[in-house]
C-alpha cells in the first residue's frame, strides 16, 4: 500500500484561486466559463455555443419524460458474475458495486413505462455512469424485456443509447447479448412495433453494432461521437489521424446512417409527434 | 536427407512445446544415423513416438487459455481456404455486394459437402503476406457483411442451408469502415440472421473476434474447434484497458474464458469438434474430416425440422443468451435444455491418417 500523498502543497506568494467546485463550468465546445446553474436550466446545453454536455440516466428520463410519468420496471435485475472475474487486484463484483453508488439505477440500463407529451411509451435509457454504459447480460435482458412490453401493451419503444460498448467482464455472454437484442427486435418488427434509437454522446461498440442502429427511426443529438470502433482504437490501427467531424452525428447523417439530428430541447415534441405520424 | 531436413522446416513448435521438438530432434537424429551408418534403430525411433505421443496428450489435455490463443493463431493452422479446398465439392464463388464492393476478407459461395448442398460463407485471413493484405487478414469491411447477407438470402430463396466459418481478429476498424456503416452493416445482419428461413450452422475454426465473428455467427448450431477461441476482446486489448499492461495478456485470455472447454460450459456454444493429437495444424486432413462430419450430421438434423420450429426453437436460444447471468434467470426462465449433455464432437469413423498435403 503507498503512503498517501501529503495535501502540502507549499507555499505560495500567489493569491489562492478562489474559485468553489461546481459552480463554474468550462465548455468543452467553445472554452468559456459557463455559470454552472446557467447550464443546467438549459438541459445541460451550454447557452453559447449549444454544446450538449453528457448526461446522467436519471437527468436524461427528467428532461425526455413527461413529468413524474416514468415507471421503472426490472430494476431489480442485476449480474452474477458468471465469469468470476478477477483482475489487477480488484474483481467485477467490486466493480459493479462502486458503479452503483455513481449511477441512477443498478445497471447500465434503465427501463419503464413513460409518457412523452401525454403518449404512452416503453422507454428504456443507457446510463453512462455505469461501467462506460456498457453492455452485459443484464442490459441485453433489460432491453428484451422493454422490447417483450411495449408488444404485450403495443407501445412505441424509444431507448437512449451511451455506451462505450461490451462488458468486458462478461465475456462472449456480452458479445452475445448483440444477437439476442437484435433478435429480439426482429420480432418487435413483426409485430409492427415503432422502435426509436437516439444516440447520444458517446454511442461506440456492440451497442452500436446491435439495437442501436436497428431502429425504424435514428435520431441523434448534436456533436454525438457514434461509431463501431472508438478513434483511439482506429488511430492505433491505421496510424493516420483521423479526419476532423469523423464519427460525428453529423458524419453519420452525411454518410446516410441516421434519419435526423435533433436537440435536447426539441427531443419532446419530435419523438412526440413521430409517433403520431406511425399511428401509435 | 533433404525429406528430413524439410519435414523440420516445415514444423513450427510453440514456446511451450520444447518436449516435442526435442523429440523430434533425437528422431531426426537417429534417422540420419541409421541412413549413414546402416544401424536399424527403428525401434528406439518408435519408442521415441510413443513417448512423444505422451508428451502432445500432456500439453494439450492441459492448455492454459493463453496457450489455446497461440494454437489458434499458429501460422500453420488450416484457413478457411484449406477448408473449401478439402471439404467443397463443386464450389462456385459468388462475389460482391451489389452495393460497394467484393470484400475479399469474406469468401461466400455454394458447394456441397458430402450429399449436401449448402451455403459456404467464410472469413479468410491468407496464408503468405500477398494474400493476408489482399484478404486484410481476415478482417471484414461492412461490404463483407452486406454480401454474407446477400448470399444469406439467397440461400433462403431457395431453401440452401447456410454453412459459416469464423477466423477473424475481429471487423476493421478503419476510416471507410466507418464512412459505410460497420456497425449498421453487422446490426443488420444479426437481425435478419435471426429470422433467416434456412438452417444455419457456425463453426469458429481461429479466431473468434468478438461482434466482428458474431455478425456471421447468428445460427442454430454453433461449434468451435477444440483449441479455437471466440472473444469479447483480444486478450492483448482486455490486458491493456483493465489490467493497465498489455503483457497480462495470459491472465487475460484465463479471466476472459475464451476456450472452447469454457464456452460450451458456459452453455453458449452447442459442440466442440475435437482436433487430432497436437492440434489442427498437425494434420489438416484430419481436422477437415472432423469438421465435415459434424456439418453433414448437424445439417441432415436441422433439415428434419419443420422451419417454423427452428426458427422458434433459434429464437428461444438467442433469447435466453445471458438470461442466466442475470439475477432474472435465477427465478424464471431457465432454459430448457439445461440437462443438455456436454458434446466433443469426434467423428464416428475412425479418423484415416493422410498424409499432410505437399503444397501447404
Ligand atoms: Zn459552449
Amino acid at each position: 500500500m503507498a503512503k498517501a500523498k501529503s495535501q502540502w502543497q507549499g507555499f505560495s506568494l500567489k493569491p489562492k484561486k478562489e474559485m468553489p467546485e461546481g459552480l463554474w463550468t468550462k465548455c468543452p465546445g467553445c472554452k468559456k466559463m459557463l455559470y454552472t446553474k446557467s447550464v443546467s436550466e438549459n438541459l445541460d446545453v451550454c447557452p453559447e455555443c449549444g454544446y450538449h454536455f453528457r448526461i446522467t440516466a436519471a437527468a436524461r428520463i427528467k428532461y425526455f419524460a413527461d413529468e413524474g410519468s416514468f415507471e421503472e420496471i426490472a430494476r431489480e435485475i442485476v449480474s452474477t458474475d458468471p465469469l468470476d472475474f478477477v483482475y489487477r487486484g480488484t474483481d467485477y463484483k467490486s466493480r459493479m458495486a462502486a458503479a452503483e453508488q455513481k449511477s441512477a439505477g443498478k445497471e447500465a440500463m434503465l427501463i419503464g413505462k413513460a409518457f412523452v407529451k401525454g403518449r404512452g411509451i416503453m422507454l428504456g435509457v443507457m446510463d453512462f455512469d455505469y461501467l462506460g454504459g456498457s453492455m452485459g447480460a443484464v442490459v441485453g435482458e433489460k432491453f428484451c424485456c422493454a422490447v417483450e412490453q411495449a408488444m404485450s401493451d403495443s407501445l412505441p419503444l424509444i431507448v437512449f443509447s451511451s455506451a462505450g460498448g461490451a462488458r468486458m467482464h462478461e465475456g462472449v455472454i456480452s458479445v452475445m447479448q448483440m444477437a439476442k437484442t437484435s433478435a429480439a427486435l426482429a420480432k418487435f418488427d413483426e409485430n409492427k412495433g415503432l422502435f426509436i434509437s437516439v444516440l447520444t454522446d458517446p454511442t461506440t461498440g456492440g451497442v452500436t453494432a446491435s439495437f442501436a442502429m436497428l431502429g425504424d427511426i435514428i435520431i441523434a443529438e448534436p456533436h454525438a461521437l457514434i461509431g463501431f470502433a472508438g478513434p483511439r482504437v482506429i488511430e492505433q490501427t491505421i496510424r493516420v489521424e483521423l479526419p476532423e467531424g469523423f464519427q460525428t452525428a453529423e458524419f453519420l447523417l452525411e454518410h446516410g446512417f441516421i434519419d435526423q439530428i435533433v436537440a435536447r430541447k426539441d427531443l419532446r415534441s419530435e419523438v412526440a409527434r413521430l409517433i403520431d405520424y406511425c399511428g401509435k | 536427407m533433404s525429406q528430413i531436413n524439410n519435414n523440420s522446416v516445415r514444423t513450427n513448435y510453440l514456446d511451450f512445446e520444447g518436449g516435442i521438438s526435442q523429440i523430434d530432434a533425437q528422431i531426426a537424429e537417429l534417422k540420419k544415423l541409421s541412413m549413414q551408418k546402416g544401424i536399424d534403430y527403428s525401434a528406439e525411433i518408435r519408442d521415441l513416438q510413443r513417448r512423444q505421443v505422451e508428451e502432445f496428450k500432456r500439453i494439450y489435455d492441459n492448455l492454459s487459455a493463453w496457450q489455446t490463443v497461440q494454437v489458434a493463431r499458429h501460422p500453420q493452422r488450416p484457413l478457411f481456404c484449406d477448408y473449401l479446398n478439402l471439404m467443397i465439392k463443386d464450389f462456385r464463388e459468388l462475389h460482391g455486394d451489389r452495393n460497394f464492393g467484393d470484400d475479399k476478407a469474406i469468401i461466400c459461395g455454394l458447394g456441397q459437402i458430402g450429399r449436401e448442398r449448402v451455403m459456404i460463407i467464410g472469413q479468410e485471413k491468407g496464408r503468405d503476406t500477398k494474400e493476408k493484405l489482399a484478404r486484410n487478414f481476415g478482417m471484414s469491411h461492412p461490404e463483407g457483411y452486406r454480401k454474407a447477407l446477400l448470399k444469406m438470402r439467397f440461400a433462403e430463396k431457395f431453401g440452401i442451408p447456410v454453412v459459416t466459418f469464423i477466423d477473424t481478429p475481429g471487423a476493421y476498424p478503419g476510416i471507410g469502415a466507418e464512412e459505410r456503416g460497420q456497425a449498421q452493416a453487422i446490426a443488420k445482419n444479426l437481425m435478419e440472421m435471426s429470422r433467416l428461413r434456412v438452417p444455419i450452422i457456425s463453426i469458429v475454426i481461429g479466431e473468434g473476434g468478438s461482434g466482428g465473428a458474431l455478425g456471421i455467427s447468428v445460427a442454430d448450431k454453433l461449434a468451435m474447434l477444440e483449441f479455437s477461441y471466440y472473444s469479447v476482446i483480444s486478450p492483448e486489448g482486455c490486458a491493456a484497458i483493465l489490467w493497465r499492461d498489455g503483457s497480462a495478456a495470459p491472465q487475460a485470455a484465463d479471466a476472459l474464458k475464451l476456450t472452447s472447454k469454457d464456452l460450451l460450459k458456459l452453455d453458449l456454444i452447442d459442440a466442440v469438434i475435437a482436433e487430432p493429437l497436437g492440434a489442427a495444424h498437425r494434420n489438416i486432413h484430419d481436422t477437415v474430416y472432423n469438421v465435415e462430419q459434424y456439418i453433414i450430421k448437424t445439417v441432415r438434423e436441422l433439415k428434419r425440422m419443420k422451419i417454423d420450429n427452428l426458427l422458434d426453437a433459434r429464437y428461444k436460444k438467442l433469447r435466453l443468451i445471458g438470461t442466466n447471468a442475470t439475477t432474472s434467470g435465477l427465478k424464471k426462465n431457465r432454459p430448457d435444455n439445461t440437462a443438455k449433455p456436454a458434446i466433443k464432437f469426434t467423428a464416428a469413423k475412425p479418423i484415416t491418417v493422410l498424409p499432410r498435403p505437399a503444397t501447404v
